[in-house]
């Protein structure tokens, strides 16, 4: 089937004071095909969207859409043009229906047929099989359902062009899968999708097509079946590297003693979360992780552990001596850190400075009336800048305007900073350029082979098992099993996720 | 040459990019409108009051004297907008309390002592406490039942004149004791009010406990994202209910100058409104009221400023139940100035504005 | 759950707040009986046992068979000022159980409020409703209700715009009296210059009109009559204070304070103070207040204010007369009544006067 050109942009510059965002970025969308722009964070990916959808007027460069010159100066005339977005954080009203979501804005009556309105929210949910009812409050849904109907709006407005920036990162397995099939079915009809993301997986999965950019450069397009994981890899990053090898040969040294008293362990630990009470144990310079879906319970476990829910019940010991955690800082003390799952939320300290952010954790240990002097923060914040080569124009920039990448690191160096016996990562690899990924991963290795017990919690499972030695499966909020030494494998994984046959 | 005008560009933009610079153009503005209008406004001149004590008089020196109690809380409001995100509307009727609790423990049940009950450093402490206990009803309502710090303080802004004067039992203590005219006057010999000392010690004081201890980093972090702090080991309902109890020191010292400056309380009428001017000398000093990072000094800066627009506006002889208007009048300029629209709008002018002068040279 | 706790603790400090606005008689109606019943609940205990019983029962039957006279009295919060403290004084001594009343109290500020207990006391059935209004306007069509269910209304301290037929009886103070009386007063001083400073009561009260339209016709018609400043302070000594060291930092001359109340007069004399600017008797600056508290007669019999304008609070034996009256079946033969108010100078003032007019 012949694909015909729906949207082409050709020679689009963007300048910001002091930055090239965009430089000569062509771009190529067909009718009925979905699009992968890839690049890592800070390649130009969110500008040159932005200036597709009217939110940034391009400073030079055309935008053709249908054959036809678009102008295109404000997020309105994209939406009349047919070109919507459905962005990583949901945009719609929760305390809405689903209705009143979905038509929001668009009447230019001042009278709304909400019966009529009802209706038609219902057909259209219907006919892309998205389980919601019209009626329903927007903010009951699950995130993912609330990202079908934001989509839903967008196919209602007849949009030619669809944007989905970021749209799987908050959502599970299952729910990834349900909205891949909505945007295929959305594919049959001749929409072009354009796709963001950083799941490798998923590109490969639903994507036909996929365009690299690099430093607000274009650095291709191409034929899905003709980039290779790795090579796509390599052109994002600018380099023939092949480092995800030299991570497995690293693993191989971290030796972990599996006798001896264990560095932490708990028994029957249950918080107000309402995960079931599970036994957990580290051993020194061990990298141990849990896995499962979304929601089964990974991330309240180890929140459990640093008491960042209250625990209802169960015991804990340090190097076999009974333990007392209740709150974060009871876990500080006893050398425990904890990098949250949701960066933005439990994570950064938006407004402050990164050399701020980065001795927090350490200054709230020492306490209230004994503050680092200035020189003390700067040779702290100097040294993690470094060695864990933070790109931020000086310690004194407010974290919120760094790429989340080096946020991530930032809050990493907070801890390390604190110099925990054990430290647990959340996700940390979550929502950020594909070269710290590798980054953190290897100094998650570097930092066990130095005596470092870590757990580490990813939704890529390929990193876990790259850097976890024992992995600990939850279900529905209960540990399902756990996997050690050859049962290390995507398969068997999957397997004691999905149940039957159940592993002590 | 050119080197020496960067330099000076980059001092000047270092300025203006600075949240302090947002008080002092306040200020710069109403001095160059007195110095326009009036320059007397800038007479200082020394004399005598009737107690025979030298004291300095002039416009400056009322906006100074006057500006203190201000300045006092706004040091407190700083801290409650910081951590709280909100701001407690009570701190004048909570002045009455405090006002009154003083007046109280000095005079016992006769209203008008020959001889102070207790000494006023005593009544000091005892009307400290229980403006500190006021504080800490509030920072309970906010901190622990998460009520919205406007609302939770609505309550005491309420009440809080009546409890006042039924401390007193409706009566209105006079002390006649001069030794307690000081704190609102002159301390004989000092030709400089003695509020401005008392101040002057609160920041020196405030300026003290934000280098020696974290107050600061701690308050900030609990305002600009508080679940985050939780997590770094932080008690984010004890800070901001610290940050309360704290304004309620604020309040008692606020409370021991305006009582002593009449050596008497008029429960109604008391530091009336001045929760507004605390409020609004935050925001003057460029603090978002929505919480999160402040700067201190910019709040005292604001408060005097406050001070300043109003001693103006009596100078210019506009009805005190105006001066209202003239203050929204700054608000609405604050809010507007403020928009991060405006903001862009104006870096953008100013962009092209060096621009074209870079091309004419 | 917590929502509900919230509620219930918001609720009992709102509770609170009430309790202490009072103090003694605070939410209108059940309130005012405890206080009503302690003197009576003292008198007895001092005589012997015995002696209590048939004086407890001859009350007790008089309360039952309804001979209390049933009075509502809507007045202005207590806290506003000391006069008005002084004024609810003298209406809760008045109105007892001793003196044969049963009275409800109701407080506010503001009009709709005191509209709203002015129906709450028709449907409780008063006999007399004692009304010192918030604003003079829209009290029509309640005073109307009350004349239906046959209650007599008595305006004390404030008038209405209704017609006259809608009360019994309006006791009140002739401000415009109080302002003549006060710059008839300055005139016998005769100085050759009046250079006075004009400080205002909260705008358009009835009070700062009258004390205001004297000395403004005054000035008009003398020319060696100057204002210097003119400007409200609301009633406030701190605004006051401001408004006078204003004048003093500017460095003009003046002679008179005319402050339109005492608190304010006392704000203006603080900062002359600071500036050492003697007044008083016979000294530079003339100080003229109004309201005769306590305090500012005292200043006056230490000279160091010169005049002090009564406003008079105590209406309640003028009420007392009113309703006496009306229950005898009298008739009341002028509906406005004006009570004595006196002008207090600083060289004639004695010690009795001070403790029989101060309030």
């Amino acid at each position: 089937m012949p694909k015909e050109t729906l949207l082409t942009m050709r020679g689009i510059n963007k300048e910001f004071p002091g930055v090239k965002a965009l430089s000569q970025v062509d771009f190529t969308l067909r009718k009925g095909e979905i699009h992968a722009l890839m690049g890592e964070n800070g390649a130009g990916k969110s500008t040159l969207i932005k200036v597709l959808t009217g939110v940034y007027t391009k400073d030079e460069g055309s935008i053709r859409l249908d054959d036809r010159e678009a102008v295109i100066r404000s997020p309105q005339d994209a939406q009349h043009m047919g070109i919507s977005t459905v962005y990583q954080e949901i945009t719609l009203c929760p305390n809405l229906s689903v209705a009143e979501n979905m038509y929001i804005g668009r009447s230019d009556d001042i009278y709304q047929n909400w019966k009529k309105m009802n209706e038609g929210a219902d057909r259209m949910l219907k006919s892309l099989d998205i389980p919601a009812r019209a009626t329903q409050q927007l903010g009951s849904c699950s995130i993912a359902v609330q990202q079908m109907v934001a989509i839903a709006r967008a196919v209602d407005m007849d949009c030619k062009v669809l944007i989905l920036d970021e749209p799987t990162s908050s959502l599970d397995d299952q729910e990834v899968q349900k909205l891949f099939r909505l945007m295929r079915d959305l594919k049959e009809r001749g929409v072009g999708i354009i796709f963001v993301t950083h799941f490798l997986d998923q590109v490969y999965e639903v994507c036909d097509r996929i365009t690299v950019l690099r430093d607000g450069k274009l650095v291709g397009e191409y034929e899905i079946k003709d980039l290779p994981r790795l090579q796509l890899v390599s052109k994002m990053l600018g380099k023939e590297l092949d480092d995800l090898s030299d991570i497995k040969t690293e693993e191989s040294e971290t030796k972990t003693d599996d006798k001896g008293v264990p560095l932490f362990e708990a028994e029957g630990l249950s918080s107000t979360e309402g995960i079931k009470p599970f036994d957990f144990h580290i051993q020194k310079g061990e990298v141990n992780g849990f896995t499962g879906l979304l929601g089964s319970g990974r991330s309240e476990c180890v929140r459990a552990i640093f008491g960042a829910d209250r625990v209802v019940s169960g015991s804990m010991k340090k190097n076999g001596k009974s333990i007392k955690i209740q709150k974060p800082i009871d876990a500080m003390k006893n050398g425990i850190g904890y990098l949250p799952e949701d960066r933005k939320i439990d994570g950064i300290v938006g407004d402050l400075s990164v050399k701020e952010n980065i001795i927090l954790a350490l200054q709230v240990m020492r306490g209230f009336f004994k503050p680092f002097t200035k020189a003390e923060a700067n040779a702290f914040a100097d040294e993690y800048i470094k060695t864990l080569s933070i790109k931020t124009a000086s310690s004194d920039t407010p974290i919120k305007s760094l790429s989340g990448g080096n946020q991530q690191k930032v809050i990493l160096a907070r801890w390390l900073l604190t110099h925990p016996d054990y430290l647990i990562l959340d996700e940390p690899t979550r929502g950020i350029d594909i070269g710290t990924k590798i980054d953190i991963q290897k100094l998650v290795l570097k930092l066990a082979g130095e005596g470092m017990s870590i757990t580490f919690i990813s939704s890529e499972t390929d990193e876990m098992l790259r850097t976890c030695s024992r992995l600990i499966v939850m279900r529905d909020r209960k540990v399902v099993g756990e996997l050690k030494g050859e049962d290390l494998t995507q398969n068997k994984i999957m397997s004691t996720i999905a149940g039957g046959e159940e592993k002590k | 040459m050119s080197s020496a005008s960067g330099k000076k560009k980059i001092v000047l933009s270092k300025i203006y990019k600075n949240q302090i610079f947002i008080p002092l153009a306040a200020m710069f503005i109403l001095l160059l409108f007195n110095l326009i209008a009036d320059p007397g406004f800038f007479k200082i001149s020394m004399g005598y009051n009737s107690a025979g004590n030298p004291v300095l008089s002039g416009y400056l020196m009322t906006v100074l004297d006057n500006g203190s109690e201000l300045a006092i809380l706004a040091i407190g409001m700083t801290l409650v907008t910081a951590a709280s995100g909100g701001q407690d509307i009570s701190v004048g009727a909570a002045i009455a309390i405090a006002g009154s609790t003083l007046l109280r423990v000095l005079c016992g049940t006769n209203t008008r002592p020959d001889t102070l009950r207790t000494p006023i450093f005593v009544a000091f402490i005892i009307s400290c406490l229980v403006a500190m206990a006021f504080g800490a009803f509030n920072g309970a309502l906010v901190a622990i039942f998460k009520i919205q710090p406007m609302v939770a303080t609505l309550i005491l802004y309420t009440a809080g004149r009546s409890i006042a004067a039924w401390i007193n039992n409706n009566e209105l203590p006079i002390i006649s004791d001069p030794k307690f005219g000081y704190y609102g006057g002159f301390i004989p010999g000092i030709p400089i009010p003695t509020p401005l000392f008392i101040a002057a010690g609160m920041v020196i004081l405030i300026t003290l406990v934000l280098k020696y201890t974290n107050l600061g980093l701690y308050t900030q972090a609990v305002g600009i994202n508080e679940s985050s702090s939780r997590l770094n080991g932080l008690n984010p309902v004890f800070i901001k209910w610290l940050t309360f109890v704290i304004l309620g020191i604020c309040v008692a010292v606020a409370a021991l100058i305006k009582v002593s400056r009449l050596s008497s309380i008029n429960y109604s009428v008391i530091a009336k409104d001045i929760e507004m001017d605390a409020i609004l000398a935050v925001a003057l000093g460029g603090n978002a009221l929505s919480g999160g990072k402040f700067n201190m000094a910019a709040s005292v800066i604001g408060a005097f400023v406050i001070q300043m627009l109003t001693t103006t506006l009596f100078k210019f002889k506009v009805p005190s139940d105006a001066l209202p208007a003239y203050k929204a009048v700054v608000v609405i300029l604050l809010v507007v100035f403020s928009a991060p629209i405006v903001r862009e709008k104006l870096g953008n002018i100013a962009k092209s504005l060096s621009s074209q002068r870079k091309e004419a040279a | 759950m917590k929502k509900k706790v919230l509620a219930v603790l918001v609720a009992s400090a709102m509770a609170f707040g009430l309790m202490a606005c009072g103090s003694e008689a605070a939410a209108p109606a059940p309130a005012a009986e405890p206080a009503a019943e302690e003197p009576a609940a003292e008198e007895p205990a001092a005589e012997e046992p015995a002696a209590e019983e048939p004086a407890a029962e001859a009350e007790a039957p008089a309360a039952d068979s309804g001979e209390l006279i049933k009075v509502g009295i809507i007045n202005n919060d207590p806290n506003e000022s000391g006069y008005r403290t002084a004024n609810d004084k003298d209406l809760k001594a008045t109105f007892s159980k001793e003196n044969g009343y049963d009275a409800s109290f109701a407080y506010s500020l503001k009009n709709d409020e005191q509209i709203t207990a002015a129906q709450k006391f028709i449907q409780d059935g008063v006999d007399y409703l004692l009304l010192s209004a918030a604003d003079t306007s829209g009290w029509d069509s309640v005073l109307k209700d009350a004349q239906d269910a046959g209650i007599s209304v008595i305006l004390f301290d404030r008038t209405i715009d209704a017609d006259p037929s809608l009360y019994a009886a309006s006791i009140v103070s002739d401000m415009d009296k109080e302002g003549e009386t006060a710059v008839n007063w300055l005139a016998s001083q005769n100085l050759d210059e009046y250079n006075v400073i004009h400080i205002q009561g909260v705008m358009g009260s009835a009070a700062q009109k009258g004390r205001s339209g004297a000395l403004d016709a005054k000035v008009a018609a003398e020319s060696n009559w100057n204002i210097v400043t003119q400007q409200t302070a609301e009633w406030n000594a701190e605004n006051a204070q401001q408004i006078v060291q204003s004048v003093i930092d500017a460095g003009t001359k003046f002679n008179v304070i005319y402050a339109e109340n005492d608190d304010m007069a006392k704000g203006a004399v603080a900062a002359l103070d600071k500036a050492n600017i003697s007044h008083g008797v016979g000294k530079d600056v003339i100080v003229m207040g109004f309201d005769c508290n306590k305090w500012a007669l005292e200043e006056l019999l230490a000279q160091n204010w010169n005049y002090d304008g009564q406003c008079n609070p105590f209406q309640s034996s003028y009420i007392n007369d009113v309703i006496k009256t009306l229950e005898s079946g009298g008739t009341i033969s002028e509906k406005t009544i004006i009570m004595d108010e006196k002008g207090f100078d600083a060289t004639t003032i004695t010690q009795e006067d001070v403790d029989s007019y101060g309030i």
